[in-house]
């Protein structure tokens, strides 16, 4: 199915989405609060099968943003070999989405990694834990006011010295 | 047989040397390769290099079975634990080389998770310059750590008491 095709379907479901291209990359931005929708209606009637990934942008200081954060899901229909790119925004105090693992248990390890990086809460999550930073890290070190060097996790370890081990 | 004969076959030296150039003829290496430099470790040990030559080949993946771990690359936040436990879990004695910049100072990697020299949380005997260093500098370390094992070790470890009391003389946290 060309993507006019599914861009007009998308429009007709959905209302007016702000769709742009670059290059041949096609990007679709709809409401965080309909992300679920638009890819259940992706997935189920225009076979986009495929979730490649899910991550994130932050947005703060950034010239002419509106939006904290935003939302990147890439998905690909194996069988038209197409590619869609969807984007979502959300806020602070309290960025949440709903969480697509009903639809691409694939998705499970991608939340949780925007999750650990981003503090981005997946509704519906099964399993929303860290999954590259330690269990005991508190902040989110991809957001651009987390400072580079950290906050002193990298020194809070019991030094070992010759006579104590 | 005569008493002249006995000084052929008989020679004199102090306990402790003996000990000591037992141990260091006999370094059982614990290769912690975390990055490149265990490439440069494998190289090390492989025939061209061939640090058997200098009487450490014997890698072992048991910490109790080892008595000097090489640190051979990036150390991040979530691994230190575990590598401190593997330092516990060595037996005594126990020495410690750190291979190249990111083990010795954390490198380039000044980031949020990389610990800023391994030297920071575990004795350190040698360190070795480098990113990654050669082969070659990695056996000029065991050279020199074998140098200073004939030199300074003791039968019961007392070298190691004196260095635990330098250790906590260095200022060891980052400057707030």
């Amino acid at each position: 199915m060309p993507i006019a095709e599914t861009f007009a379907a998308l429009r007709a479901v959905f209302g007016d989405l702000p769709t742009s291209e670059f290059r041949g990359a096609t990007r679709v931005v709809v409401p965080a609060e309909r992300i679920y929708e638009v890819l259940e209606f992706l997935k189920g009637k225009h076979g986009f099968d495929l979730l490649v990934d899910i991550t994130c942008v932050d947005y703060l200081n950034y010239p002419g943003a509106k939006d904290r954060f935003g939302l990147v899901y890439l998905l690909a229909d194996t069988d038209a070999n197409q590619r869609l790119t969807i984007r979502t925004f959300v806020n602070e105090p309290e960025p949440v989405v709903r969480s697509v693992v009903g639809l691409w248990d694939g998705a499970n390890w991608l939340e949780r990694e925007v999750w650990d990086m981003f503090g981005i809460r997946f509704a519906g999550h099964p399993d929303l834990r860290r999954i590259l930073l330690p269990d005991e890290f508190t902040a989110f070190p991809l957001r651009k006011d987390y400072p580079l060097q950290g906050l002193g996790e990298r020194h809070n370890f019991p030094v070992l010295t010759r006579g104590k081990s | 047989m005569a008493v002249a004969d006995l000084m052929d076959q008989v020679a004199t030296t102090r306990l402790d040397e003996l000990v000591s150039w037992c141990r260091k003829s006999s370094l059982w290496p614990m290769p912690f390769a975390t990055a490149c430099c265990g490439i440069e470790l494998m190289a090390a040990g492989a025939s061209r290099h061939d640090i058997a030559r200098f009487g450490a080949e014997v890698f072992r993946f048991s910490p109790r079975q080892c008595d000097l771990m090489i640190v051979a690359g990036r150390v991040v936040m979530k691994m230190l634990p575990v590598l401190q436990r593997i330092w516990q879990q060595m037996p005594e004695p126990k020495w410690c080389i750190s291979m190249g910049a990111c083990a010795s100072s954390g490198g380039v990697f000044d980031t949020y998770c990389v610990v800023q020299g391994i030297d920071r949380f575990i004795p350190v005997d040698m360190y070795v310059p480098g990113c990654p260093p050669r082969p070659e500098q990695l056996i000029q370390a065991v050279v020199d750590l074998q140098e200073k094992i004939q030199r300074e070790g003791t039968m019961f470890g007392k070298e190691f008491y004196i260095a635990s009391r330098q250790q906590t003389k260095r200022a060891l946290q980052e400057p707030k």
